[in-house]
């Protein structure tokens, strides 16, 4: 059952992660990267992680791609024509060598990193809020805080250049 | 196979208590206003217009479901089903009352706890601006398009005070698990003060209710639909069940905010006033009303009411009848008293947004917005910083 639901939300997601890239609507490519997301989402709810699970949804899918969209809409950009002309020959060329690359590098991938024994679903429970608080402010405290710092610094940025322009 | 089987049944009931209950606020909200306005609202179809969400339903399913030829037709026909379905799920964490046994199954009022509910919930919400913002766009049409732009924009900034306000009591209870949340709100202060939520946390009560006034794109902050500024707003060009479906999600928010509302400050299911005197609450309301009624019909000042006023009265003492019953039965009692408080503690939630709209006038939209920046969002700051100062001081 778990394998299955494993297998339909992956599918999903490299599907929109697919038509995000294949979408000429920038729309239409924003709505499939939130389906990226939300795939995501389901995907670490199964593994145990059900606070960043949420955060995924409340944050990259509810507010940030909230953003993309509107400014999509406020600068009301069309779709983008495929200025690109290549032949039918090199497009059929090129997939074949495209998979046969990213066969090569994943078996690549796969023989170096150390044998695991693998994933087992519902194995992991430490990804309450409470846990994640609690690993937040003991173990990573010091990343936790110089990400915020980073981010204040990268807000006063973006203010600091859009005021320049007034 | 016993838990599917009750799960099954929990879903049908509520499946089915939902809609009516979404139809016939429609009908309640349409009264109210007439009320307010010196009107009397719906009154054609049955008594007291009591048919309407019936014929409003029949009518919206036969008509006709225009596709303008000038949309964008994959995301305009996407933008209803999704404003419906991500304001119908979230109703199935919340809990409406406590763990009961009937027979041998023992379960709770709830379709399913989470251990996260509140964050479920905020999740939902915060994707269902999605919904109006394409059906704005996909519309391809300028008000459709203003409205779209400027609910994604309200509902970004007013989400911020919602998510703070919210996160006070969640600082009291120390979870994220609507049942936790609620059981530790039973009890009284001094025997008679119920110990929820609103008295320590009454600016993020407010806090929290206003900016569900704007979550829902309800008056006075209904910019998204400003009839005078936009024609409709984002459903302009929707008709027949795609307009239904906007409509339906409306209220369908309304009911979920409000119950929020209830569970995290209003104390639940949780009775008011101690155990012996709660019970007989409801029992009063509804034999008074049936009383009144029974009285005005035989004494009647109009010739009809001589027939449905008694039938009135029926139905009144036929309910307090059965409150009255379920003292002999102690499982009738915990869900009818459950059930009693927290549809009354929602209904009067949802009066009080009705309430609002038939007296508030529309906010201007740069009013809206500076009242979101300026007043909310540093108001629920401030009140999440001394709630968390306070918790950090008290516990151990």
């Amino acid at each position: 059952m778990t394998a299955l639901i494993f297998f339909i939300f992956a599918g999903i997601a490299v599907f929109c992660g697919i038509s995000l890239v294949a979408q000429t609507h920038p729309i239409a490519s924003a709505l499939s990267l939130i389906g990226v997301m939300g795939s995501l989402a389901i995907l670490y709810l199964q593994l145990g992680g059900e606070f960043i699970a949420a955060a995924q949804v409340i944050v990259y899918a509810g507010a940030i791609m909230v953003l993309f969209i509107f400014v999509i809409m406020l600068l009301n950009a069309g779709a983008e024509g495929t200025s690109l002309q290549v032949s039918r020959f090199a497009k059929y060329v090129g997939m074949v060598l495209l998979a046969a690359f990213l066969g090569l590098i994943s078996f690549i991938i796969q023989a170096s990193l150390p044998k695991t024994e693998g994933v087992v679903f519902g194995a992991f429970t430490g990804g309450t809020a409470a846990d994640v608080g609690r690993k937040l402010f003991t173990v990573y405290l010091l990343p936790f805080e110089v990400t915020s710092v980073l981010i204040l610094i990268a807000l006063v940025g973006a203010i600091v250049l859009a005021r320049r322009e007034v | 196979m016993n838990f599917y089987i009750v799960s099954l049944i929990k879903v049908a009931v509520m499946a089915a208590v939902f809609m009516t209950t979404l139809a016939y606020l429609q009908w309640i909200e349409r009264k109210v206003i007439g009320h307010i306005q010196l009107r009397m609202g719906p009154y054609r179809v049955g008594p007291h217009g009591l048919l309407q969400p019936l014929a409003d339903v029949v009518k919206l399913i036969t008509k006709e479901g225009v596709l303008p030829s000038h949309v964008n037709k994959l995301f305009y026909l996407l933008a209803p089903f999704l404003a419906v379905a991500l304001a119908l799920i979230s109703i199935a964490v919340i809990p409406f009352g406590p763990q009961v046994t009937i027979g041998n199954v023992t379960t709770w009022m709830q379709l399913t706890d989470l251990n996260m509910g509140v964050l479920f919930v905020l999740a939902v919400s915060s994707v269902g601006v999605y919904a109006v913002a394409l059906g704005g766009w996909a519309s391809n049409n300028k008000y459709s398009l203003l409205g779209g732009l400027r609910s994604s924009a309200q509902m970004i900034s007013y989400e911020l005070p919602l998510a703070l306000a919210l996160a006070a009591p969640l600082l009291l209870a120390n979870t994220l698990s609507f049942r936790t949340i609620v059981d530790g709100q039973a009890g009284y202060w001094l025997g008679f003060i119920p110990r929820w939520n609103v008295f320590p946390e009454i600016v993020g009560f407010a806090v929290f209710v206003i900016a569900a006034f704007a979550e829902t794109n309800r008056v006075p902050f209904d910019l998204p639909e400003a009839e005078n500024e936009l024609v409709a707003g984002f459903h302009t060009e929707y008709s027949s069940m795609s307009f239904a479906a906007f409509f339906m999600a409306e209220y369908a928010n309304m009911v979920t905010v409000t119950a929020v509302a209830t569970l995290l400050f209003l104390g639940g299911w949780h009775a008011p006033f101690p155990e012996p005197y709660s019970s007989f609450i409801p029992i009063i309301i509804f034999a008074g009303g049936g009383l009144v009624a029974l009285y005005h019909g035989l004494h009647p000042a109009r010739r009809k009411d001589k027939f449905t006023l008694p039938a009135a009265a029926l139905v009144f003492l036929g309910i307090a009848g059965i409150f009255g019953l379920s003292f002999f039965v102690p499982v009738m009692q915990t869900i009818l008293m459950a059930l009693f408080w927290f549809c009354g503690k929602v209904g009067f939630l949802l009066f009080v947004f009705i309430w609002v709209r038939g007296t508030l006038p529309r906010f201007r939209y740069d009013q809206l917005m500076r009242f979101a920046w300026i007043v909310l969002f540093p108001l629920a700051m401030v009140n999440l910083l001394v709630t968390g100062l306070i918790v950090a001081l008290t516990s151990k």
